[in-house]
C-alpha cells in the first residue's frame, strides 16, 4: 500500500535518544536486586521484632573491622565515579588506573570480610542471627565478588584499548553496579552493627 | 551483470541444520515458539500428573497411588502449571508479540533472551527428576515451613528449589528485556498512550515480576540454607520464625496472580475489539485499571494468612476488597467493546468469550474471601481449588488458547481449522465447569485440599466423581487441537499478512514475518495503525471488505 513508507526503526545497536538501552537494562537488573535485598533485610526485622533480646547473647561482632571495610569500600565508590568520569572525557589511562585502585579496594574489602569470617565466634548454624548475619552478610559478598569480576572485564577491555569518551557504557554500567553493591553495604553495617 | 562465484566451500558454513538454528537462535519470535511449545509440554506432562489426581479422588479408597506419592503429584502439577505452563506460556506471547506490536527489529537484549529460555526446561527437568531421586518435592507448591524442612522432605525439595531459582532468574531476566524493549525500541510515532493493550499489559506484568520475583527468590534461598546449612530462618526452636515464610512467599504470591492473569487480559483485549469490529471501549480507563492492579497487588498478600492470626485483618481485607474494582472496570470494558458490535464467533472469540464468563466465576469467588469471616470457613478447602482453577485455568488458560488461534497465522502463516477450534472450544468450556464447578460446593460442604482420600460416609463421592469425569473431558479436548496444530502445519500456507483484517502492527508485515520483522512500517497515530492505514484515520468502525481497495486516502 502507498502510505508504508516509514523506514525501519532503529535497531537495539543503532542510534538511540535517551539513555542506553544496555543502561536501562543495569538499572532494571539493580531494581531487582534492591528487591532481593528487600526480602533479606524484610527477615532480619521480621526475626528481630520477635526477639526481645537483640542480638542474642553471645554474639559479639567486630565493629572495628566492619568500620574499616566500611571505608574501605566507600572510597572504592569515588575511586569508580573517578574512573567514569576520566573515560567520559575520554582519558583512558587515567580511567585505567582508578578502575586499578578500585578493583584492589574491592579486593580488600573481600580479604577483609573473609578474616571477619574466620575470626568470629558463631557459624551461619548458630543460631537465627548467626544465619541472618552470615546470608546478608555473605550474599552481599557474593554481589562484591561479582562487581570485582565485572570490573577486571572492564579493565581488561580497557587496557586493550576499547572505550571512549563516546563508547563506554560497559564502564558506565559497572559503576552503577558497584555504586548499588556500596549502598546495599552501607544499609548492612547501619542494620548489623549500628542499630543493634 | 557479472556473477560473483563463491568458493566451494563459502556457502557451507551458513547452511546450518534446522535443529541447530533452533537450539541457538535469539530471534525473539523462535524464542516465542520456543517458550509456546516448550510450555506446551509441560502442560500435557502437568495434565498427566492431574488426571492421576483427579482418578484418584473419583471415588473413596485409595486405588492407584499411596498418600505420599499424592502429595508429590499435587505438589508438582501446581508447580509445573504455575511455573512452567503458565508464566512462560505468557513470556512467550509477548515474546513472539510484544516486538512485533511496537514495531520494533527484535527484543533490546536477544542473547539473554535465548538465556531465560534455556533456563526453563532446565529447571523443569531438574524439578522432575526428583521422583527418580527418593521422591519429588511434595509439600504443595507454596512449600510452607515446618514441611519443607530438611527433617520432613527429602531431595526433591532441594531439587525444587533449584529449579525455582532457575525459573525465577529466568523471569526476572525476561521482564527487564521485556521492559527495556518496551522502554527503548518503540517505532517512531509508537508512544506510550499508541502502544496495544497486549504491551501494556506486558509491560505491567514484567514490573510486576520485576520486583516481587527477587523476594521470592530470597526466600528460596533461605529455605536452602536452612535444610542445607544448619539456617534457622523458619524453625521457631532456633529463633526463626515459619510465618516468614508465607509472607516472603505470598508477598511474590498475590503478585504473582497477576503475572498469570494480566497479560491473558491483554490477550483478550487484542481479540474481543477485531471480532467485534470495534475499537476498545475505554482504552485510557484500560490502561489505568491494568496499573491499579499492578499497584494494589503489593498490598494484599496477607489475604493468604488471614487464618494464621499474625496479619492484620482490616488493612488486608479492605485492600483486597478495592483489588476487585479494576477488573470490574475491565469487564466493563470488554462488554462496552462487544455492544452492538458485528460480532463473528472465531475460535479466538470463543475463547476469549469463554475467558469473559469462566474469569468473572473465578474472580467473584475470590472476591467473597476478602472478608475473613468467609475465609476463616473456606480457607484450605476445595473452594479454593475452584477459585484457583476458574481464574487459572478458565482465565489464563482460556486467554492462552485465544491468543494460540489469533496469532496462529502470523506465526506459521496458516489458520488453524475452525471446525475443530470450534469442536476444542466446547469441549474445553464443557470440561473446565464440569471439573471445577463441583469443587465449590465442596468446599462450601467442608472438604479439605491436598488430601488423597475421603470417607465414603462425608458424602462427597458424587461431586467428585463429576469433577473426575470432567477432568477427563479437558484432557479429551486437547487432543482435537493437537490435531489442528498438526495437519494446519502439514498444510497450505496460505492465510496471508492480515487474515483477521485486524488492528495492531504484527499484522502489518508478512505471516511468518522476516528476520528483522519490517521492511516498513505504517504511519502510528493511533492504538490501532493498521486500521488507520487501511480505513483512514479517525475513522471508528471497519468499513466493510470492498471499500478496502479505495482506503487508501489513509496514507494522509
Ligand atoms: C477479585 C480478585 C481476587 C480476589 C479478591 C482474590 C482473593 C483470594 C483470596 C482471599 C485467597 C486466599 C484464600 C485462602 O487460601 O483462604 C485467594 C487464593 C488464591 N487466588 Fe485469588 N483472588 C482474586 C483474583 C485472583 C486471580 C486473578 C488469580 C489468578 C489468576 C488468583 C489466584 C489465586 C490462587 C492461585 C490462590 C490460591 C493460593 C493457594 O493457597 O495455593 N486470584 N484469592
Ligand atoms: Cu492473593
Amino acid at each position: 500500500m502507498a502510505a508504508q513508507v516509514q523506514a525501519l526503526p532503529a535497531p537495539a545497536h543503532g542510534e538511540q535518544r535517551g539513555i542506553d538501552t544496555a543502561l536501562v537494562g543495569m538499572l532494571l537488573f539493580i531494581a531487582s536486586e534492591i528487591m532481593f535485598f528487600a526480602g533479606l533485610f524484610g527477615a532480619y526485622f521480621n526475626i528481630r521484632a520477635e526477639h526481645t533480646v537483640w542480638p542474642p547473647q553471645g554474639f559479639e561482632l567486630d565493629l572495628g573491622l566492619a568500620a574499616v571495610l566500611t571505608v574501605i569500600l566507600v572510597s572504592s565508590s569515588f575511586t569508580m565515579q573517578y574512573a567514569v568520569s576520566r573515560i567520559r572525557k575520554g582519558d583512558r589511562t587515567g580511567m585505567v588506573r582508578a578502575m586499578t585502585v578500585t578493583v584492589i579496594l574491592g579486593v580488600v574489602f573481600l580479604l577483609g570480610q573473609a578474616y571477619d569470617y574466620a575470626t568470629l565466634g558463631f557459624g551461619i548454624s548458630s543460631g537465627v542471627y548467626g544465619t541472618l548475619f552470615f546470608t546478608m552478610t555473605g550474599f552481599h559478598g557474593a554481589h562484591v565478588l561479582g562487581g570485582v569480576i565485572g570490573m577486571s572485564i572492564v579493565l581488561l577491555r580497557g587496557l586493550s584499548g576499547q572505550f571512549s569518551a563516546r563508547h563506554h557504557t560497559a564502564v558506565e554500567a559497572v559503576s552503577l553496579y558497584w555504586h548499588f553493591v556500596d549502598v546495599v553495604w552501607i544499609g548492612l553495617f547501619s542494620t548489623l552493627y549500628l542499630l543493634r | 551483470m557479472a556473477t560473483t562465484v563463491l568458493a566451494p566451500g563459502a556457502t557451507r558454513i551458513y547452511q546450518r541444520s534446522a535443529l541447530y538454528e533452533w537450539l541457538t537462535t535469539t530471534d525473539h519470535k523462535k524464542i516465542g515458539i520456543l517458550y509456546l511449545t516448550n510450555s506446551f509440554l509441560f502442560f500435557l506432562l502437568a495434565g498427566l500428573l492431574a488426571l492421576v489426581i483427579r482418578s484418584e479422588l473419583a471415588v473413596p479408597g485409595l486405588q492407584f497411588v499411596n498418600s505420599s506419592t499424592y502429595n508429590q503429584l499435587f505438589t508438582m502439577h501446581g508447580t509445573t502449571m504455575i511455573f512452567l505452563v503458565l508464566m512462560p506460556f505468557l513470556a512467550g506471547l509477548g515474546n513472539y508479540a510484544v516486538p512485533l506490536q511496537i514495531g520494533a527489529a527484535d527484543m533490546a537484549f536477544p542473547r539473554i533472551n535465548a538465556l531465560s529460555f534455556w533456563m526453563l526446561p532446565l529447571g523443569g527437568i531438574l524439578m522432575f527428576s526428583g521422583f527418580f531421586f527418593g521422591g519429588a518435592a511434595a509439600e504443595g507448591w507454596t512449600s510452607y515451613s515446618p514441611l519443607a524442612q530438611a527433617k520432613y522432605s527429602g531431595s526433591g525439595t532441594d531439587l525444587w528449589i533449584v529449579a525455582l531459582l532457575l525459573i525465577g532468574t529466568s523471569s526476572i531476566l525476561g521482564s527487564i528485556n521485556f521492559l527495556a524493549t518496551i522502554f527503548k525500541l518503540r517505532a517512531p510515532g509508537m508512544t506510550l498512550l499508541r502502544m496495544p493493550i497486549f504491551v501494556w499489559t506486558v509491560m505491567v506484568t514484567s514490573l510486576l515480576i520485576l520486583l516481587a520475583t527477587p523476594v521470592f527468590t530470597s526466600g528460596v534461598f533461605m529455605l536452602y540454607i536452612d535444610r542445607n546449612f544448619g539456617g534457622a530462618f523458619f524453625d521457631p526452636a532456633s529463633g526463626g520464625n515459619p510465618i516468614l515464610w508465607q509472607n516472603l512467599f505470598w508477598f511474590f504470591g498475590h503478585p504473582e496472580v497477576y503475572i498469570l492473569i494480566l497479560p491473558a487480559m491483554g490477550v483478550i483485549s487484542e481479540v474481543v475489539p477485531v471480532f467485534s469490529r470495534k475499537p476498545i471501549f475505554g482504552y485510557k480507563a484500560f490502561i489505568f485499571a491494568t496499573l491499579l492492579i499492578g499497584g494494589l497487588g503489593f498490598s494484599v498478600w496477607a489475604h493468604h494468612m488471614f487464618t494464621t492470626g499474625a496479619v492484620y485483618l482490616p488493612f488486608f481485607s479492605l485492600m483486597t476488597s478495592l483489588i476487585g474494582v479494576p477488573t470490574g472496570i475491565k469487564f466493563f470494558n470488554w462488554i462496552a467493546t462487544m455492544w452492538r458490535g458485528k460480532i463473528t464467533f472465531a475460535t479466538p472469540m470463543l475463547f476469549a468469550l469463554g475467558f469473559l464468563t469462566t474469569f468473572l466465576v473465578g474472580g467473584l469467588d475470590g472476591a467473597i474471601l476478602a472478608s475473613p469471616p468467609v475465609d476463616y470457613a473456606l480457607h484450605d478447602t476445595y473452594w479454593i481449588v475452584a477459585h484457583i482453577h476458574f481464574v487459572f485455568f478458565g482465565g489464563t488458560m482460556f486467554g492462552v488458547f485465544a491468543a494460540a488461534y489469533y496469532w496462529f497465522p502470523k506465526m506459521f502463516g496458516a489458520r488453524l481449522d475452525e471446525g475443530l477450534g470450534k469442536v476444542h472450544f466446547v469441549l474445553m468450556l464443557i470440561g473446565t465447569w464440569l471439573t471445577f464447578f463441583p469443587m465449590h460446593l465442596l468446599g462450601l460442604e467442608g472438604m479439605p485440599r491436598r488430601i488423597a482420600d475421603y470417607s465414603p460416609a462425608a458424602g462427597w463421592t458424587d461431586l467428585n466423581t463429576i469433577a473426575t469425569i470432567g477432568s477427563f473431558v479437558i484432557a479429551i479436548s486437547v487432543l482435537p487441537f493437537m490435531w489442528n496444530v498438526f495437519v494446519t502445519l502439514r498444510g497450505p500456507r496460505d492465510a496471508g499478512d492480515d487474515p483477521w483484517d485486524a488492528y495492531t502492527l504484527e499484522w502489518a508485515t508478512t505471516s511468518p514475518p522476516p528476520p528483522y520483522n519490517f521492511d516498513h512500517l505504517p504511519p502510528i497515530r493511533s492504538e490501532r495503525p493498521l486500521f488507520d492505514l487501511k480505513y483512514g484515520h479517525g475513522a471508528r468502525r471497519a468499513l466493510p471488505a470492498a471499500s478496502l481497495a479505495t482506503a487508501d486516502e489513509g496514507a494522509h
